[in-house]
C-alpha cells in the first residue's frame, strides 16, 4: 500500500504549477488522512489547489464556500423545516417523512459518495471563531448522525480535505494540530515564469522578463497594502500583449496599464512615487 | 538527534507535541521524505508547524541540528539505524508500523544522504552567498527571497539546510508588529457575545416551538442579533518619550476604532501618567475628568493603556496632576490604581521592549496593570489576559493603592 501511495505522490498538473513544499504537504495529508490547512497571499492559489488537485486526479470535487453567517452544521446537512411547515399547511407532501427534508451539504456529500473526493472548505477563516472546534470530530471520525432522522452517514473513504485561509483570524489549536499545514509562499522568479508559461504558452521571452522585472520591483516597493500578486501578474500580461506593448515601455516609470496590477490608490500613489525616486537617482 | 531536533522546535518556541511526533514518525516510516534530508525537512515542517509564524523558529532549529550533519553524514546514519532498531522506542508503534521502519532500505538511505551531503557541502557556499548578497538585492526584504537562487520547481537539488539558513519565514514572526489589520484581528478576539437590543432576526427553533404549540398555525419568534457587547476604554500615552511610537500606536488605534467590533470604543489620551484630567485630542486641549470618567462607566469597560511607563519616579509618586496648576490631589500611582480598581479587566501595553522594565516606574506601574508588550505575541497575551477573571491578589494591592494619601493642596512638588 504504501509504495502505491509513493507512485501517487503529486507534483501539480499542466495548468496548475506547485512548489516541492506544497507537493509533500498534500502527499503527506492524503497519507495521513488529515485536512491539509493552506494559507497564503491572496491570488497565491489557494482555492484552486483544490480544484487542480480533483481535476489532475480525476476526482470529484465538493466545494463549501465559507461565509461570516455559515454554521458547521450545514456541511453536513441542512433541514428544510420551513418547506415542511409550507407541505403540512397545504397538505402538498408527504410530511410524515423528515428523510425527504433533509438535505446533505457538501461535506455530507463527500461522505455519502463511497468513492475518494476532494472537499474544498474555501477561506474557513470567514465564520465564527468556533466554526472549526465544531467540525473537529466529524473531520476526524468522517461521519455523523442527523438527529432528526437517527440516520448515520460515514464515509467507506476518506475524502481528501483542503482548508484555506486568509488569516483574517486565529484558527483554534485544537484544530491546527489535526491538521497538515502548507504556507504558499509568493513564488520566485523562476517558479513564477513556470506558472506564466502555463497561461500565457506563446508569450515573447523579451516581454516576459520585463514584465517579471517590472513586476518584482513594483512588489518590492516599501508600503504597499496589497502587493499584486500572479493572478494580478497574469492579468496584467494578457493586457499587454492585447493592446501590443513593447517590451521596452516596461523598463521605465509610468508602467502601463498599472491599474491591473495594484487596486488601491495609496498603493499607486507609493509606487508613482517610488518609480521617482528611482529616476531621479 | 531526532529528539533533539523536537526539543530545539520547543526551544524556538514551535509548540510541537507527541501528537505531531506520532504523525511524522508514520509519515517518515511511509517513505513520504523519500530518504532525503530535503524530504524530511519539508515533510517535518508540515507536520510541526501549524502556522508560518513557527517557520522561522523551524528553520533556527533544523539548521541547529542538522549543521552537524554535513560533518559527519555516517555517524548520523548509525543513529538513525540505532534508533529505529531499539525495540523499547518501536513498542508503542503497531507491528505493520514497525515492520514498515525497519524494512527502510539503510543501504539506500546511506548512498543518498552520502550523496546529498557532497551536494550539499557546494551548494550550503552558494547559500551564504546568497545571504549576503540577499540584502543588496532589491527583492531581498520581507520574506520574498531574491531571484537567482531556484526555490520551486522539481529537480530536488536545492539542500534542505540552506534553505533553514536563508530563514525566508523571519517577516512572519509573531513578535513583531505588522500591520492595523493583524492587530484588528488580534483585538477582535476581547469579546463577549451577547443578544441585546432590538428583535430583528427571526428564530427559526423557537419558531417551529411555537408554531406547534399553536397547532400548526404560523407563529412568529423573534430574536435581537448576536452582537458583541464589550466596550473598550483605550488611554493613549502621547508625546515625550512616546513620539517613537506615534505610529505603532496610531496604527493600534485605527485597529481598535475601525476592525476591533467593539460595542463601544472609547479613546482618550494623557502624558506620562493619568491625572486629574484626560483629554480627548492629542493636543490636550479638549479635557474631560478623569473622576467623572471612574464615575461614568461601569467595571464591565475593559481598560487598555498604552504607554511606555518611562518617566522621572517623581511624576509617578510625587507629582500630582498638572503641577504648573498647583499640585494638589491624588499623586500620579493612585490615580493609576483607582483606574485599575474601577475596571478591574484592565492591561497596559509597553511599546518598549520588555528588557527595560525593571526600570523603577515601569516597575511599579507593572504592579498595579498586568502589561504586555506592544506586538503581535504581547496583543495575543493582552487578548488571554483580558478574557480571565482578574486575579484577586492585584485587585486587593490595588484597592490599597487606589486609597492612596492626597498631597495637601498648598504643597508645590519638589522639582
Amino acid at each position: 500500500m504504501q509504495a502505491m501511495q509513493l507512485q501517487t505522490s503529486w507534483r501539480g498538473t499542466d495548468r496548475y504549477i506547485v512548489s516541492e513544499e506544497l507537493g509533500t504537504a498534500v502527499d503527506v495529508a492524503v497519507h495521513l488522512g488529515r485536512p491539509l490547512l493552506v494559507k497564503g497571499e491572496p491570488g497565491t492559489g489557494k482555492t484552486l489547489l483544490a480544484v487542480n488537485l480533483a481535476a489532475g486526479r480525476n476526482l470529484p470535487l465538493e466545494r463549501w464556500q465559507i461565509k461570516s453567517t455559515t454554521k458547521a452544521v450545514e456541511g453536513l446537512y441542512t433541514y428544510d423545516t420551513v418547506r415542511r411547515l409550507h407541505d403540512s399547511r397545504f397538505g402538498t407532501g408527504e410530511v410524515a417523512d423528515i428523510a425527504r427534508y433533509i438535505e446533505l451539504g457538501p461535506l455530507g456529500r463527500a461522505f455519502e459518495r463511497g468513492e475518494p473526493c476532494v472537499v474544498l472548505i474555501d477561506e474557513v477563516d470567514k465564520a465564527d471563531l468556533e466554526f472549526p472546534n465544531d467540525l473537529l470530530h466529524e473531520l476526524d471520525t468522517m461521519s455523523f448522525t442527523i438527529p432528526e432522522t437517527g440516520r448515520t452517514v460515514t464515509a467507506a473513504v476518506r475524502p481528501i480535505v483542503i482548508i484555506t485561509s486568509n488569516n483574517e483570524k486565529e484558527l483554534p489549536d485544537a484544530f491546527l494540530r489535526r491538521c497538515v499545514f502548507h504556507f504558499i509562499e509568493f513564488p520566485d522568479r523562476e517558479l513564477m515564469t513556470r506558472i506564466v508559461r502555463v497561461h500565457h504558452p506563446d508569450i515573447d521571452d523579451a516581454l516576459l522578463a520585463g514584465a517579471l522585472e517590472a513586476f518584482y520591483r513594483l512588489r518590492a516597493v516599501e508600503g504597499l497594502r496589497k502587493p499584486p500578486s500572479t493572478s494580478e501578474l497574469i492579468d496584467w500580461l494578457s493586457a499587454l500583449r492585447l493592446a501590443g506593448i513593447a517590451p521596452a515601455k516596461l523598463l521605465g516609470a509610468g508602467l502601463p496599464f498599472l491599474g491591473t496590477l495594484l487596486k488601491k490608490e495609496t498603493d499607486f500613489d507609493a509606487a508613482t512615487r517610488a518609480a521617482a525616486r528611482n529616476r531621479g537617482r | 538527534m531526532f529528539i533533539d531536533f523536537f526539543y530545539a522546535l520547543r526551544q524556538r518556541g514551535v509548540p510541537v507535541t507527541t501528537h505531531n511526533w506520532l504523525a511524522l514518525v508514520r509519515a517518515l516510516a511511509d517513505g513520504l521524505h523519500q530518504q532525503s534530508l530535503e524530504g524530511f525537512y519539508r515533510v517535518a515542517r508540515c507536520l510541526c508547524c501549524a502556522t508560518e509564524v513557527h517557520y522561522d523558529g523551524f528553520d533556527q532549529a533544523f539548521a541547529q541540528v542538522f549543521r552537524g550533519v554535513e560533518v559527519d553524514g555516517a555517524a548520523v546514519l548509525a543513529q538513525l539505524d540505532e534508533y529505529l532498531r531499539d525495540p523499547k522506542r518501536l513498542a508503542y508503534l503497531d507491528p505493520a508500523l514497525r515492520a514498515a521502519l525497519q524494512s527502510l532500505d539503510l543501504e539506500q538511505l546511506r548512498r543518498l544522504f552520502e550523496e546529498r551531503l557532497a551536494e550539499q557541502r557546494k551548494r550550503h557556499e552558494g547559500g551564504n552567498r546568497w545571504i549576503g548578497t540577499g540584502g543588496t538585492s532589491p527583492f531581498g526584504q520581507g520574506g520574498v527571497h531574491p531571484s537567482g537562487v531556484r526555490m520551486g520547481g522539481g529537480g530536488g537539488g536545492r539542500s534542505a539546510l540552506a534553505v533553514a539558513d536563508a530563514r525566508r519565514f523571519r517577516a512572519y514572526r509573531n513578535d513583531l508588529v505588522l500591520d492595523t489589520r493583524q492587530i484588528a484581528a488580534a483585538l477582535r478576539r476581547i469579546r463577549k457575545m451577547a443578544r441585546k437590543g432590538e428583535e430583528l432576526e427571526l428564530d427559526l427553533p423557537h419558531t417551529v416551538d411555537a408554531t406547534a404549540r399553536n397547532c400548526g398555525d404560523l407563529e412568529l419568534a423573534w430574536r435581537p442579533p448576536r452582537k458583541n457587547d464589550v466596550r473598550v476604554l483605550l488611554l493613549m500615552d502621547v508625546g515625550g518619550s512616546m513620539d517613537p511610537f506615534a505610529q505603532l500606536v496610531s496604527q493600534l488605534f485605527s485597529a481598535a476604532s475601525q476592525g476591533g467590533g467593539f460595542r463601544e470604543l472609547r479613546s482618550y489620551y494623557f502624558h506620562n501618567c493619568v491625572y486629574g484630567r484626560l483629554y480627548e485630542d492629542a493636543l490636550f486641549n479638549r479635557g474631560l475628568s478623569t473622576t467623572e470618567l471612574l464615575r461614568d462607566l461601569d467595571p464591565s469597560w475593559r481598560l487598555i493603556l498604552v504607554g511606555d511607563a518611562y518617566m522621572h519616579p517623581g511624576e509617578l509618586m510625587m507629582s500630582s496632576s498638572d503641577w504648573w496648576q498647583g499640585g494638589g490631589g491624588p499623586v500620579g500611582i493612585t490615580w493609576l490604581a483607582r483606574l485599575a480598581d474601577r475596571f478591574p479587566h484592565a492591561a497596559w501595553l509597553n511599546p518598549e521592549k520588555p528588557d527595560i522594565w525593571d526600570a523603577p516606574t515601569i516597575a511599579e506601574v507593572r504592579r498595579v496593570f498586568a502589561m504586555f508588550p506592544l506586538s503581535l505575541d504581547g496583543l495575543a497575551e493582552m487578548v488571554a489576559h483580558l478574557r480571565r477573571p482578574p486575579s484577586p491578589a492585584r485587585a486587593s494591592l490595588v484597592h490599597r493603592i487606589a486609597q492612596g494619601e492626597d498631597l495637601p493642596y498648598p504643597r508645590r512638588s519638589e522639582y
